[in-house]
């Protein structure tokens, strides 16, 4: 089972690969895709999953990641054969190929139970996404993915770097150096300190780069920015959320070896950055795609916090973090619709969408509500349960800034979206609405709709998996 | 066995000084090939008994790093017809004198650090540090695009070399598929490079700066 979650999409990804088909692909991705959720629903309800002596285990975090992940690829899977569709003349070989491989590879890094392959899966997942951006082969996404893949790259070197010096912590501490999770929490406490202190900065820069969090951001703006819709809406939902369980999984070995404190604060001083540095970006900003990419970021940080914070806020990150994927796909793809709409995603030129493409503008608004943390969306929940665990450990310095810099990025992000969305268009745009096919909104709407029953009710078996997850994640 | 251990390292410390140094693209490919080399002989006689699956992880490492990257990489620098000239942005004796005393860095650096009996005095350590911190220079100081991806790859063999102290720690297969991730993300950077030597006639990355914040 745990293998065929890894194998079963890539021998789809081999065989779009090798069809010459360029209408069937995108249908064998969603077919693919939806064999793939089949598989991983199976998996879920398995009490245990597990491959290769233990290199492989889906445990409740993994669960958690891979079931959001899987909802989210099955939406943008749904999405994608009208959305292609609209490129007819563009090969969607790579594209289609690309996305399915994806799927496995978050298979892959969802049940990694050895650093070095949790490295491998993450890089693989780093470079499937790739040509995704560079889809429209424009002199701005090759600068995007150029700069995409040089800092990702490197980030995930120095996470590389950081799992050896991991390593070397066991190794000096006098135990037998191996990066299985398993052994690593049983040799956690005799690690020697001054490695493992090194080990944790390095792989919080490294993983943080891949998630997106402020400083090493840099690259998201421009990625997001450039992306198609349909990869806007796996980076910000899938890979990200692929990098903050290598982050968490780090911090499993930090509070394992008693240096909860010591791994908290940087994360929370990263994840106030990165809430700032959205705050202070997406005001003003023009260009909606973009704004997109501040908001991912801001949540990054709002999830490092979450952990930071430690306590009831772990379960609140884990929850956030299941929000934010569902709400940043509803946001991407409606966000790709108006890109299309419009032939530009700039404020200067897009005002007044709900006149033309009102679907998609009516969930874009939806969506941006949900994301700032507006009742009764799933957002507002987890960030309350955050501030709410916050306060109680006695961050009350950190609850408070917390609660200013969404308020900030809250109006930065109001004044484009409602631009956007209503603007008026000088009275005199008479262009007749666009005909919006079906399959390129019920995707986002029923994303948003899941997040809108997050906010009202998190159903039973997901909250014990939380609470499994987060159980693992705090010091008593 | 130390002492040829620690010769061979000797040697990637000084061809970190030749790939600062040197002023032509073509030269800084082969250096870093060279690199892979002699890192992949390092990797088949540092891990004392030489088993089979050292032996393996040895000869892809000394296949990819030192044939197969360089050979893609060669290809794409002939497919773009750029100059030759490496015209960093800072220049080479300055890059070197950070190299340089980054290095000696490195090795005072390690000296202070709590090492496992095994290591201390051994240059495993200093090497990868020093080797890791001229990837880093190499990345952000040269202004082409196919330099930076040398860069990123003198970056991998520092840590590769940090990863050869943990006998054991990694399984056999994690290290083929790292090597392996290393193969496609060159490749990757490969026809990236070629698209942007195709898109703007050059491979100088100070003109990829279209997208900023208004």
């Amino acid at each position: 089972m745990a293998l065929a979650l890894v194998l079963v999409p890539w021998c789809f990804a081999a065989v779009i690969f090798a069809i010459r088909g360029q209408r069937a692909r995108p249908y064998l991705v969603a077919a693919g895709t939806l064999v793939q959720a089949i598989l991983v629903l199976i998996a879920l309800f398995l009490p245990e999953v597990t491959a290769i002596e233990g290199w492989l285990r889906l445990d409740a975090l993994g669960r958690l990641v891979l079931g959001t992940t899987t909802v989210l690829l099955l939406a943008t899977a749904v999405y994608l054969p009208a959305y292609l569709e609209q490129h007819p003349t563009k090969s969607n070989r790579g594209f289609c190929t690309c996305m399915m491989a994806f799927a496995g590879v978050v298979g892959l890094m969802t049940q990694a139970y050895h650093l070095g392959l949790l490295w491998v899966g993450l890089e693989a997942s780093t470079l499937a996404v790739a040509p995704l951006i560079y889809f429209h082969r424009t002199p701005r996404s090759l600068e995007a993915v150029w700069k995409y893949l040089l800092i990702g790259s490197v980030g995930i070197a120095l996470a590389l770097f950081g799992s050896f010096l991991l390593g070397y912590a066991v190794l000096h501490g006098g135990g037998h150096p191996s990066l299985l999770l398993p052994d690593l929490v049983a040799s956690a406490p005799r690690m020697s300190r001054p490695w493992l202190h090194a080990a944790l900065l390095v792989l919080l820069v490294g993983y943080g780069t891949k998630m997106g969090l402020a400083p090493m951001h840099t690259w998201k703006p421009d990625a997001y920015g450039e992306a198609p819709g349909v990869a806007g809406a796996l980076l910000a939902g899938a890979v990200t959320n692929c990098a903050f369980l290598a982050v968490l999984r780090v911090h499993r070995v930090a509070v394992a070896a008693g240096e909860a404190d010591f791994a908290r604060r940087p994360l929370l001083a990263l994840g106030l950055l990165s809430m700032l540095v959205a705050g202070i970006f997406t005001v003003r900003q023009k260009d909606y795609k973009r704004l997109l990419a501040y908001s991912s970021v801001e949540h990054m940080g709002i999830l490092a916090i979450g952990i930071g914070i430690g306590g009831g806020a772990v379960f609140g990150a884990l929850l956030h973090m299941v929000n934010n994927a569902l709400a940043k796909g509803t946001l991407f793809l409606t966000a790709g619709n108006l890109h299309r709409a419009f032939g530009s995603k700039s404020t200067d030129q897009v005002r007044g969408a709900i006149r033309r493409v009102p679907a998609s503008a009516a969930l874009l608004l939806a969506g941006f509500f949900a994301i700032t943390g507006s009742p009764p969306f799933g957002p507002f929940l987890s960030e309350l349960t955050i501030v709410g665990a916050a306060i109680d450990r006695g961050h009350i310095l950190v609850a408070g800034t917390f609660l200013a810099l969404l308020a900030a990025v809250f109006v930065g992000m109001g004044a484009t979206m409602l631009a956007v969305v209503q603007g008026n268009a000088d009275g005199t745009d008479s262009t007749p609405p666009v005909r919006e096919p079906v399959a390129l909104v019920a995707p986002a709407a029923c994303l948003l709709c899941l997040v809108l029953l997050l906010g009202l009710h998190v159903p039973e078996p997901l909250a014990a998996l939380l609470r499994e997850a987060a159980a693992e994640l705090d010091a008593p | 066995m130390t002492a040829l251990v620690d010769s061979l390292l000797i040697l990637v410390l000084l061809l970190n000084f030749f790939s600062l140094g040197t002023t032509r693209v073509k030269a800084l490919i082969n250096g870093s090939a060279a690199q892979g080399v002699v890192i992949g002989f390092v990797a088949l006689f540092s891990q004392g008994e030489l088993t089979v699956e050292t032996a393996v992880v040895a000869v892809s490492a000394v296949t990819l790093k030192g044939i197969v990257i360089p050979r893609l990489l060669l290809r794409a620098l002939r497919d773009v017809r750029i100059r030759q000239n490496i015209e960093p942005f800072i220049d080479y004796v300055p890059s070197l004198l950070m190299g340089a005393v980054g290095s000696g860095l490195a090795i005072l650096f390690a000296n202070t650090l709590p090492l496992a009996p095994e290591h201390e005095g051994a240059l495993l350590v200093p090497t990868s540090l020093s080797t890791v911190l001229t990837g880093f220079l190499l990345l952000t100081t040269r202004r082409k695009a196919i330099s930076q991806v040398i860069g990123y790859l003198v970056l991998e063999n520092g840590v590769f070399i940090l990863g050869l102290t943990l006998v054991g720690a990694m399984p056999f297969l994690v290290e083929l598929g790292v090597l392996l991730d290393l193969l496609v993300g060159i490749f990757v950077m490969g026809i990236m490079v070629n698209h942007i030597g195709r898109e703007f006639s050059s491979l100088d990355t100070s003109r990829l700066a279209q997208l900023k914040e208004e």
